[in-house]
């Protein structure tokens, strides 16, 4: 019977401690399809994808592996590669001062006797680079071609393995319109060929154009498998696959006392910092109100963050245009301070890199954003800090052995307490929050949703950010829902199912603009 | 017990630099039987090591920022030289000249500040490049030769010491000043138990305070008591102990002490929370640029000439220092104390093994495995946790 699949992967869990992030999944690819997976993020897509590659080694976890009909039990991706099951990472593992040449052979060097064979180096670059459709010259260095031609050199190094099996993670996540169409493309031509492709995206509409079977996983099982070869099937269909996750969370109730508009960004642009042709948002529009909680559903690469952090004191992107209106009058935000200041504040999805100096103690975290607060004539009270950082301890119940412990000795629950702290000692009247309870457990999440309860009571504004479903129907008045850089829906709490927001989520946001590009 | 167990453990570096540099004395007051404590070495230990204590201060803002200053010996001669050719050859008056210098110096300082925070440049090679620039300089200005003497009033920066009260044979203004330093000592201590004790915060037993007192107290009086019967109170040491002061209180008690640790802590995070960094790490080099200066004109002093090669290799004794001390390599970690500490473990052992008649080679190589180990064993224990 396993006559026709390449990869048959049976019952496969995985546990991380407190979490089973694989859950008896089932995932066969037949020979010569492209296969996609889908879901929500966290649905267990990149974690079974590191269990095939052998990046989660044979042994830490339960379930049995079929490539071509025999048992494979990888130690590590050496193994997997050797099979030719090759990997494309979201984040590009190319070198960047490398030839195109030298990074399609990195680790698999033309050689003999340690010396490097230029020629046929330069030869066999040249005949992968025509078969991935690329015509630029194998000495070219790498970070002088686009991120679309870097994709292709991702694929002609998977081809120089003699790769049976390609898997692409959000391979066009990072592309405009041509160059994916390049990619699909080319992932058909590759087909034709004969080797077989599983396919992760949140692009619906490409995953539909291009497979012939799609798995769907939704909290770390699979939800059902289907095929395209005997019926279309729609992104609707798919959709309805997706989400319906279970609330494992609760919510605290909540009576919203929303007054008028504090906050509004008006048609704001922005470009990418480095590629500056590259539109990250595209006149985007929203306001909240006083006691209000807004969610901004998006899934990854949406440019939910780069929204934030555009509009806090400009720190992302280039080329910024658009208004933002604080109380009625039109505001300016060059610098973070400035934002601050104005009492627009930003939580970073990213504690620890963003937000966090994790080799301080708590207090002094705390008290950072603010230090005027606590200070006479640029002389800390640091009496006025213990104060402060004590009322914030007991405020959010951060449990730490005392105020002078190092953040980066507390849990992440408690880390991210530290940081709602922080920003509300700043004294803030609008509140953005980017992914508050990322890898966060159930208990303390339950914690954090009352806290932000809380805040919008006391007349906050509060902009959430999430990928998490559940989490922005739970917790919001008014959703905005953002896909590819657009803001592509506004949706009412009464309106908002998770199938509709996906829908949204996955909408094409640039739709009739991009074909102008 | 705990709150003494917890206060060892949080501390292990602080104390341990300090032990360290107990047993390091011990072993030389053994090893010289007991020359090293004599009020006339004490007094030269301190003339010897002044000017790397100085330098440590403002080395070690630097490296918290995640920064580093090669160029700080070539400073100390370039400032020399400023001076010598203008007290020696144009006869500048000598508060002038001083002035000018320490200006030369923040003026160093913006040159590389401005290259290091505005412009992106590696602070490595920003100051690799002037330490050659600096020393290029030095050579010029001195047409290669040494320039002396200077009039007796400069040499008193570095040879001075405070007038004698009273003119008996023992010091009595530097008895005044350590009866005058454990007051205040006493006074800290029980103002800081007072206050914890208003923010019901742990509190260390009364027994521990008063032990810590004794030790500390009965240290600075022999100090200052071997001083007292020698000349009395270096001004070097006035004035390192008047930096000590001002830079902890700078670095513990202000905003821009907060800012040069958040800076160096997280620089991503303290950008979002609104900090100007770039502006902090102008600021840490103009103030080294400073201290340089300072520093530089100690050493003139000290040598009675300008010469090409002063301040040769200074910079690495300084940054030696600020590591033994327990700053981190990578940014966020340092004491103004640690530093200070750190530059007597150096300087005792200069002094110790010069009595006892180790060689110069010698020296360097047990220099040279004593950071090695102190960096170490700082990295072992942070594992270990």
């Amino acid at each position: 019977m396993s006559e026709n699949y390449i990869l048959e992967m049976q019952n496969i869990t995985k546990e991380f401690p407190g979490v089973k992030a694989l859950d008896h999944v089932n995932f066969k690819v037949k020979k010569g399809d492209i296969h996609s997976l889908v879901g929500e993020n966290g649905a267990g897509k990149s974690t079974l994808m590191k269990v095939l590659s052998g990046v989660y080694p044979y042994g830490t976890y339960d379930g049995q592996i079929l490539f071509n009909g025999k048992v494979s039990e990888f130690k590590d991706i050496k193994q997997s590669e050797e099979l030719g099951i090759v990997i494309i990472h979201q984040e590009l593992a190319l070198s960047p001062y490398l030839s195109i040449a030298e990074n399609i052979f990195l680790g698999n060097e033309r050689q003999s006797k340690n010396i490097i064979k230029w020629r046929q180096t330069y030869q066999e670059a040249e005949k992968l680079l025509k078969r991935v459709g690329l015509t630029d010259s194998p000495e070219t260095i790498v970070s002088e071609i686009g991120v679309g031609k870097q994709q292709l050199v991702e694929i002609a190094k998977a081809l120089s393995k003699d790769v049976k099996l390609l898997i692409l993670d959000e391979p066009t996540a990072a592309l405009n319109e041509n160059d994916s169409e390049n990619l699909l493309n080319l992932l058909l031509e590759l087909k034709k060929q004969g080797i077989s492709s599983i396919l992760i995206s949140h692009k619906l509409n490409e995953v539909t154009q291009v497979s012939d079977s799609i798995t769907i996983l939704r909290d770390g099982q699979t939800i059902e498998t289907l095929n395209t070869s005997e019926t279309e099937i729609s992104e609707d269909r798919i959709i309805k696959g997706m989400v319906g996750r279970e609330l494992t969370s609760r919510f605290p109730d909540r009576n919203p006392k929303i007054g008028d508009i504090v906050f509004e960004v008006k048609n704001w642009n922005v470009y990418h910092p480095q590629q500056s042709d590259r539109k990250m948002i595209d006149n985007a529009s929203l306001f909240v109100r006083k006691g209000e909680i807004v969610g901004i559903a998006g899934l990854m690469g949406a440019g939910r963050t780069e929204l934030a952090m555009s509009i806090f004191g400009k720190s992302y992107g280039k080329k910024i245009t658009g208004e933002l209106w604080k109380d009625g009058q039109r505001v300016e935000f060059n610098t973070v301070s400035d934002a601050i200041q104005a009492g627009v504040v930003y939580a970073t999805e990213d504690r620890k890199t963003y937000g966090l100096n994790l080799i301080d103690d708590v207090k002094h975290n705390i008290t950072l954003a603010n230090l005027k607060r606590i200070t006479s004539r640029n002389v800390i009270s640091k009496n006025k800090e213990i104060t402060a950082a004590d009322k914030s301890r007991k405020e959010f119940n951060i449990k730490t052995p005392s105020i002078d412990q190092l953040v980066g000795n507390l849990s992440g629950g408690n880390q991210q307490k530290v940081v709602l702290s922080k920003w509300i000692f700043t004294d803030p009247d609008v509140l953005i929050l980017d992914e508050p309870t990322r890898g966060i457990d159930v208990g303390a999440k339950f914690e954090i949703y009352t806290q932000i309860n809380k805040l919008a009571e006391q007349g906050l504004a509060v902009i959430v950010i999430s990928s998490e479903l559940p989490e922005v129907i739970g917790l919001s008045d008014r959703i905005y829902t953002m896909s590819e850089g657009k803001i592509t829906q506004e949706v009412t709490k009464e309106n908002a199912t998770q199938e509709t927001l996906m829908k949204y989520m996955t909408a094409k946001g640039m739709g009739e603009n991009a074909n102008n590009l | 017990m705990q709150t003494i167990y917890n206060l060892f453990r949080d501390n292990i570096r602080q104390y341990g630099m300090i032990i360290a540099l107990v047993l390091i004395t011990g072993l030389f007051w053994i090893l010289t039987d007991g020359i090293n404590f004599t009020p006339l070495n004490l007094t030269n230990l301190i003339l010897q090591n002044g000017f790397i204590l100085v330098l440590a201060v403002g080395m070690v803002l630097v490296i918290i920022t995640g920064n580093i200053d090669l160029s700080v010996g070539s400073v100390v001669a370039v400032i020399g030289a400023i001076a010598g050719v203008l007290i020696i050859n144009m006869g500048v008056p000598v508060w002038i000249a001083v002035i000018l210098s320490l200006l030369a110096g923040a003026l160093i300082g913006v040159w590389q500040g401005f290259w290091v925070a505005y412009v992106g440049v590696p602070s490595f090679i920003v100051t690799l490049g002037g330490m050659l620039i600096f020393r290029g300089l030095t050579l010029w200005l001195l047409d290669g030769k040494s320039l002396a003497p200077f009039p007796d009033s400069f040499q008193k920066i570095s040879g001075g010491f405070i007038p004698n009260i009273g003119g008996g044979d023992i010091h009595l203004l530097t008895i005044g000043l350590a009866i005058i330093l454990s007051l205040a000592l006493v006074w800290i201590e029980f103002r800081k138990r007072s206050q914890q004790l208003q923010h019901q915060l742990d509190v260390l037993p009364l027994w521990v305070s008063l032990l810590k007192l004794a030790i500390l107290i009965s240290v600075i009086n022999y100090f200052m008591y071997q001083l007292a019967l020698n000349k009395g109170l270096p001004t070097v040491l006035v004035i390192v102990i008047g930096l000590i002061i001002i830079y902890t209180f700078i670095m513990n008690n202000t905003v821009m002490g907060r800012h040069v640790y958040a800076t160096g802590g997280n620089r991503k995070a303290a950008d979002l929370s609104g900090i100007k960094t770039k502006r902090v790490v102008f600021w840490v080099f103009v103030n080294n640029g400073l201290l340089a200066a300072l520093a530089g004109l100690m050493f003139a002093a000290r040598l009675n000439s300008a010469t090409p090669a002063a301040g040769n290799m200074l910079e690495l004794d300084a940054i030696a220092a600020v590591f033994i001390g327990g700053a981190s390599m990578a940014g966020g970690v340092g004491t103004v104390i640690g530093a200070i500490v750190g530059g007597l473990v150096m300087g005792v052992m200069n002094n110790g093994m010069s009595l006892i008649g180790i060689g110069i080679d010698w020296q360097q190589t047990i220099k040279g495995f004593v950071l090695l180990a102190a960096v170490a064993f700082d990295v072992y224990t942070k594992n270990k946790r």
